[in-house]
This record gives structure tokens, C-alpha cells and sequence, in this order.
């Protein structure tokens, strides 16, 4: 949304006091205005409240559906849970990744994965935060129940959930929550001297959960310096990076979609930017095509780091 | 060796033949419900004329001659009901002849889709033939015998409609061909003859045995891609596939609803593949199908999934591997679907009673369907994965299967590739006429009654 400063704050103003606003209707959901906001405030987290309340659906019916049901925490995905052991990393939903979680970054690490450990704050695309609310209790309960006092997690969204979201709503999280970035740091900095610089030029795809931990965020340039990367200069990156689009293309604005991408990417190029480096599973499945079709190589960040360590990326 | 193995024998080699046990046991049966029969042999003809000896030996001796292909029709067509000699046509495997600019191939009867899809992508990118999502191991000529259907039935109809020529051995042992190849060297086309390639096509080899194919290939476009449209409510299907199909946009259009993985549980799929030799054709496409489902896209009653990449490539698999390993979610090695052919505009009453039917027995499901033509019609799958170490399990399977087959004809539809019971069943209903014509032309053309018998009897 383009709008003038007077005019957001009318409406800023009008949800404030619990009233209807088009801005409901025409949110994106990137959550960048948690970030913008430097008060401390949750104007998306209000937002999407705000939907759910008006009954304001931001995507299809049936898209809302599938995304419930693909995160109903079911009993059966602890499987892989038993025998795990600290220092342990929770890769979401995402299995794709176990086989990358290798090598001397990850040394000793125990994986969990599965909807058993899902942060549920997708949800909040979806207009359905009592969703998260729902089960996001009986899942904290449940991880701690296995007696985890820090878990790393692999995507931002799960690391918000337990930061961000519970501080907003008061919910007590009984374990240390640590971002992927920081531990990555951490651990580069141990295997400094085995660090070869990686001298490339990339771009970095900030995720729509970074915004709930912009703390967090210097993480992304120490490592980079660490790593021998040099981070292009673009247009669209840190407070004013672009949405992946794929959040976009689910709400079926297909021409906001292809331009949010088109910019996205061709701003990539200008900048020359030979790898485009990513934070968020989501976003690599939204973006990687785009910028292949360019010849930008996509990578995830913690893949990254294995190169710089010399270590061969097997996907 | 009795006799007529020695006789067999004698025709296509002593290693081509058998009447041992172990081997008489693989052709018993397929992976589906019906009851397993061993044949008295099993004969691997090299040649058409081998072929043709087979059969006029089968009729000196009375002996059932069921031609076999890759053995995966589900419903039994294949099993001989009584006994007899299976006749397995897999060394008959060549590619004869590509016509590149007429855009046909002529194979041999055990070619199975696998090969020559490996072929074409090999010797001619530019080609391609309608895939059905069987395994490769399917023969092409046996998915043409039962009117399968593939990835380019949308656009072009049944796989059965891209026969361009067909060379068959009779009942009695003649060997004929069919369409141009029977006055010209061309295999192009069956117009503009008497169209008699019908005798042989959906009677599963009871009217003689196709040793020779013309098939039709298409354009193969360098990029293909795929959205996908779910909706919750089943009655928008029809008029999905109505606005989807008049945009002539999509190569193929599946409809998928299964209640496992949870991420597929109460919504209905509707693949649609488009293809392009540039992205700007791609993007023209997609648009346009995108636009002409705004509609329900506006009102939040459905829209396109958000896919990842590892998604796209498993919809867009040739064939798609996961039907395959969705028959086996039960393990234990059964799979059989009835899968009529029906009017798209029955879909939400055939989906219907598919979840009444799943609820009533306790049997999971996995609902296929795919358009074929322009919205003339729909194969439905009412697909049910079975145990067979659970006689429980197959008998509630068994009645679910019967009871699909009696929906299918009760809503308008005609079940496809359908085991001996359901074309009882099919017979039942049929015009009298019809009937008796069928049994006419199987009289005149097998008087011996050897050729698979026990399919298409009244």
C-alpha cells in the first residue's frame, strides 16, 4: 500500500479503536510494519487480530483450510523427537533440510522436525491468529516436556513465535530460543581459522519473520564479513526489502505478485549480485526459480557458511 | 513338456515357453481384487507370424489365447478365467519407425511407455506421445486396448483416439491391418477408410491381438509448468473445468482429492499443465487461466495453492510417481480402482458417494480423475488401497468396489477397464441391440470362443 502519512494514520488510529479499516482488506501481510513501529507496539499482530475478528479472510477459503489442517500437531511426528539430545536444532516443517544440517557447523547437533514442533505463526497470513493461540500452549508445553533448556531454531518464524508472539500474548516459554544467525556466528567464529573467504557478491533475501526479531538482523552482515561476502548495495533490502512474493501469489494477487518478484530480482541484478542468499525454507521456494532464471545461484544461508568451510552442499 | 508345449515350443524356442509352476504363478494375477487363475502356459513370441502360429494353434487345440502386455490393468483383464495359454508380448519391443514430420510412431506390442518415452526424448525432443500415469512397465498398445488416458487426453481425447493404424491377428490366425497402412506404406491416419480399428479397441483382446501400433505424437514444448486451483465445495469442479477448458490454454487437467497428507485432507486439486517453448508463452497462459477462474478467486471460494518447486516437479512428473506409491499407503500390496468414465457435470455426486462409500466400509481412498477432451467427459477414480494379508480389509474393499461400480452406472457414467463382474454389470444395462451386436461380431470373428474368454460375455 501506497499510502500518505495522514491518511495511515486515520486508519492506524481507526483499528486502534477496534474499528473496520480497508487496510484489513488490503494487507499483504509482510509484517514489515512490526518493524517500522519503534515503540514496542504490534500494529500486525493487531491487524491480524482484527481480521480474524471481521471476519475478513486474506486468502481463499480453501487455501486457509489446507494451511489448518497441514499444522494440526499430531502425536505420530515425535517420533523423531525421542533420543534427542542438547544442543539441538528444530527444522519446523521442513525435513527437506535434514540432510544439510551436516557437517562441522553442526557437529553433534540432535534434528527434531515436524508439526509436533510447528510455531503455528503462518497463521497470521491467514487471518486466523486464534489458531496459533490455540495450539501454540500445548506445543510449548510438549517441547518442554523433553527437557530442552535451548533449542536453535532453523527458521525466524519459529524463533519469533517464541520471542516476539508470546512476549505480545503473555505466554511463558520455558526454554532459551536462539536464532539460527547468532548460533551460525558463534560457531563461525570458533572455526575462524578454517574459514576460506568465499570473495562472492550476494544479495540477501530478508524473511517476513526477520521483521519480529530485527535485532537479530546484524547477524546477517557479521557473518557475511566473516565469510569473505561482500553484500551488494540495493535498493530493496534490510527495513526497505521486498516480501518473496509467494504470501502474495497466495492471496491470489497475481500481478502484485509478479511485480513484487520482477523488482525484486532486477534489483538483484543491477547489483550485481552473483548468489541470493536466503533465511527462510518459504522464500526459497517462492524466489528460487526467479532468480536462477536470471543467473543468481540461490543458497541458504547456513549452506553458505558449509561452502566457506569447504564443505560440499549435497541439494 | 506335454504336447503343446513342444508345439509352442517348436514356434518360438524352447526358452520362450513354459508350463512350470513358478512361472504360470506370476500371471495369475495382477494387484487388484479379482481371483487368481494360473494359465496352462505362457508363450513370448518374437514376430507377428509366431504370433499368428500361436493362434491357429489355440484353435486346432480349443485352447483360451489371453494376449498380455504389462500385466497392470488392476481389474483383471489379463488373469485367464480358464486357464489357457498367455501369450506375453514383451519381446515384441521394437520402435519401428518414427515419422517425424506426419508426427507418428509405429511400435511393436510389448514397447511399453517407459521406452518409448526414453526413445522420443532421446532420438526426436521435439515429439511426444500421451502418457498415462501408469507405471512405465505399461505397455503402450495394452493402455490403447482398454482406452486409457494420459497427459495429452485433454487436448487430444482418449489415447485410443490418437491410433493412426493398427496390425492384428485375427481369432483365426489372419494377420490384417488397419487405417492407411493397409493400402499405403504411410501409417498416418485410419480416415478416410471404413473406420474398423473399433473391433479391437476397449475388448481386451477378445476380437484378436494387436501385434502393431500407429500412434500420433504431438508438439513436445521446451518449458512446462503447472498451477494448481484447489476448492472445498465439489460442485464447483464442473464449472471449473468448463471455464478452464474453453480458454484451450491447459495441456492437462487432473482433479485430485485424497484424505492423506493432512496438507491434502478436505480440498480438491485441480492440476491444470500448461507448456510453452518461451516464458512469455508460459506467462500468457497462465494468465489467461488465471483470469477466467477470478471469479471464485473474488469471492474466496477458491484459488491457486502456493507450490513449492519440490511440488511442482511431482505433479509434473510423466508419469506421476506418487499415484503409484499412494497405492501402496496401506501396504500389503493391494490397489484396485473403478474408474468410470462419466459426464464432468456428475463429479460432485460421484465424489459424493466416493466418501459415503469410504465412510460405510472403513476403507481409505484416493480420488484421480482426469478430464479428457475439452470437457466431454472425466475419468473418476474411486481408488481403494487395500491389505492383502487382511481378509477383513479386502472383503470391505471387494463391496466398495461393487458398490462404486453400481454408482457409476446409476449416475450416467460407464466404469473404464472394468473387471468381469462390472461388465456384467455394464451388459446388464446395455441396449439389446447393442448387445447383440457385440456378440455377433465376437461370434464371427472367434468362432472357437479361444481369445480371452470370459471378458465382454453376456
Amino acid at each position: 500500500m501506497n499510502l500518505d502519512k495522514e491518511v495511515a494514520k486515520i486508519e492506524m488510529q481507526k483499528m486502534v479503536r477496534g474499528e473496520n479499516s480497508f487496510v484489513l482488506y488490503r494487507c499483504v501481510t509482510c509484517y514489515a510494519c512490526e518493524e517500522y513501529c519503534k515503540r514496542g507496539n504490534h500494529p500486525f499482530y493487531l491487524i491480524s487480530d482484527l481480521q480474524e475478528k471481521n471476519s475478513i479472510l486474506p486468502m481463499p477459503k480453501p487455501l486457509i483450510t489446507q494451511w489448518i489442517n497441514t499444522g494440526i500437531p499430531t502425536k505420530k511426528d515425535i517420533r523423531e523427537f525421542w533420543g534427542a539430545v542438547e544442543p539441538v536444532i528444530s527444522l519446523c516443517l521442513f525435513p527437506e533440510y535434514i540432510n544439510s544440517i551436516e557437517g562441522k557447523l553442526f557437529e553433534g547437533f540432535s534434528i527434531v522436525v515436524g508439526r509436533y514442533f510447528f510455531c503455528q505463526l503462518a497463521y497470521l497470513h491467514f487471518g486466523r491468529p486464534s489458531i496459533i493461540r490455540e495450539r501454540l500452549s500445548s506445543i510449548i508445553e510438549n517441547i518442554a516436556n523433553h527437557g530442552f533448556q535451548e533449542i536453535v531454531f532453523f527458521h525466524d518464524e519459529c524463533y519469533s513465535t517464541f520471542t516476539s508472539y508470546t512476549q505480545a500474548y503473555g505466554i511463558q516459554v520455558p526454554f532459551r530460543s536462539v536464532h539460527l544467525f547468532e548460533y551460525l556466528y558463534g560457531r563461525l567464529r570458533e572455526l575462524e581459522d578454517e574459514i576460506s573467504p568465499l570473495n562472492v557478491k550476494v544479495a540477501y533475501q530478508r524473511p517476513c519473520s526477520s521483521r519480529l526479531a530485527p535485532e537479530k538482523e546484524h547477524f546477517v552482515d557479521d557473518i557475511f564479513n566473516l565469510i569473505g561476502v561482500e553484500r551488494v548495495e540495493r535498493e530493496y533490502d534490510r527495513e526497505n526489502s521486498l516480501c518473496c512474493g509467494g504470501i502474495i501469489r497466495g492471496q491470489q494477487r497475481y500481478d502484485l505478485f509478479v511485480d513484487v518478484q520482477r523488482r525484486n530480482v532486477v534489483d538483484m541484478v543491477n547489483a550485481e549480485a552473483e548468489y541470493c542468499v536466503f533465511n527462510c525454507p518459504m522464500c526459497f521456494a517462492s524466489l528460487s526459480e526467479a532468480v536462477v532464471k536470471r543467473d543468481i545461484k540461490p543458497i541458504m544461508m547456513h549452506e553458505l557458511c558449509r561452502l566457506a568451510l569447504g564443505e560440499v552442499i549435497k541439494s | 513338456m506335454d504336447r503343446v508345449c513342444e508345439r509352442l515350443a517348436r514356434i518360438v524356442g524352447e526358452n520362450y515357453v513354459s508350463n512350470m509352476k513358478e512361472e504360470l504363478y506370476i500371471y495369475s494375477q495382477d494387484p487388484g481384487m479379482m481371483e487368481p487363475r494360473e494359465p496352462d502356459y505362457v508363450v513370448m513370441p518374437k514376430t507377428t507370424v509366431e504370433v499368428q502360429k500361436i493362434v491357429k494353434l489355440a484353435n486346432e487345440e480349443k485352447i483360451p489365447v489371453i494376449p498380455v502386455g504389462g500385466s497392470l490393468s488392476l481389474s483383471g483383464l489379463v488373469i485367464p478365467h480358464k486357464g489357457g495359454i498367455v501369450l506375453d508380448l514383451k519381446r515384441m519391443d521394437k520402435i519401428i519407425e518414427v515419422n517425424e514430420r506426419c508426427r507418428y510412431v509405429v511400435i511393436e506390442a510389448g514397447v511399453t511407455t517407459g521406452r518409448l518415452k526414453a526413445y522420443l526424448e532421446k532420438h526426436y525432443p521435439r515429439l511426444r506421445f500421451s502418457i498415462p500415469d501408469a507405471p512405465p512397465s505399461a505397455t503402450v498398445v495394452g493402455n490403447i486396448v482398454i482406452h486409457g488416458q494420459g497427459h495429452l487426453s485433454q487436448q487430444y481425447g482418449f489415447n485410443s483416439d490418437m491410433v493412426t493404424g493398427l496390425e492384428v491377428v485375427l481369432p483365426t490366425g489372419e494377420i490384417c491391418k488397419i487405417g492407411s497402412c493397409s493400402v499405403s506404406p504411410y501409417w498416418f491416419s485410419l480416415a478416410p477408410l471404413p473406420d474398423i480399428a473399433g473391433l479391437f479397441l476397449g475388448w481386451f483382446g477378445t476380437t484378436g491381438i494387436i501385434t502393431k501400433l500407429g500412434l500420433r505424437l504431438y508438439p513436445r514444448k521446451k518449458l512446462r509448468d503447472i498451477e494448481v486451483f484447489i476448492v472445498e465445495d465439489p460442485h464447483l469442479v464442473p464449472d471449473v473445468v468448463y471455464r478452464v477448458t474453453h480458454t484451450e490454454m491447459a495441456e492437462d487437467i487432473f482433479v485430485n482429492a485424497q484424505p492423506y497428507p493432512p496438507i491434502f485432507k478436505d480440498i480438491i486439486m485441480m492440476g491444470i499443465c500448461i507448456t510453452g517453448d518461451s516464458e512469455e508463452e508460459l506467462e500468457f497462459k497462465r494468465r489467461m487461466i488465471w483470469n477466467v477462474l477470478r471469479t471464485y478467486i473474488d469471492s474466496k471460494e477458491g484459488g491457486f495453492m502456493m507450490t513449492t518447486p519440490d511440488v511442482k516437479r511431482a505433479l509434473l512428473e510423466m508419469p506421476i510417481t506418487g499415484t503409484t506409491r499412494f497405492a501402496d499407503v496401506m501396504k500389503g500390496g493391494g490397489f484396485e480402482y473403478c474408474g468410470p468414465i462419466i459426464p464432468v457435470e456428475k463429479y460432485p455426486e460421484a465424489y459424493k458417494k466416493l466418501l459415503e462409500l469410504s465412510s460405510e466400509y472403513g476403507v481409505t481412498y484416493g480420488n484421480t480423475c482426469r478430464v479428457i477432451g475439452r470437457g466431454h467427459c472425466m475419468m473418476f477414480a474411486f481408488g481403494y488401497p487395500f491389505n492383502r494379508a487382511d481378509p477383513d480389509n479386502m472383503e470391505r474393499t471387494k463391496k466398495a468396489l461393487h458398490e462404486s461400480n453400481v454408482a457409476s452406472l446409476d449416475i450416467g457414467g460407464v466404469p473404464w477397464k472394468p473387471e468381469v463382474p462390472a461388465q456384467k454389470m455394464i451388459m446388464a444395462r446395455m441396449d439389446k441391440n447393442t448387445l447383440e451386436l457385440m456378440k455377433r461380431i465376437k461370434r464371427f470373428l472367434d468362432p472357437n470362443g479361444i481369445m480371452n474368454p470370459g471378458n465382454w460375455e453376456g
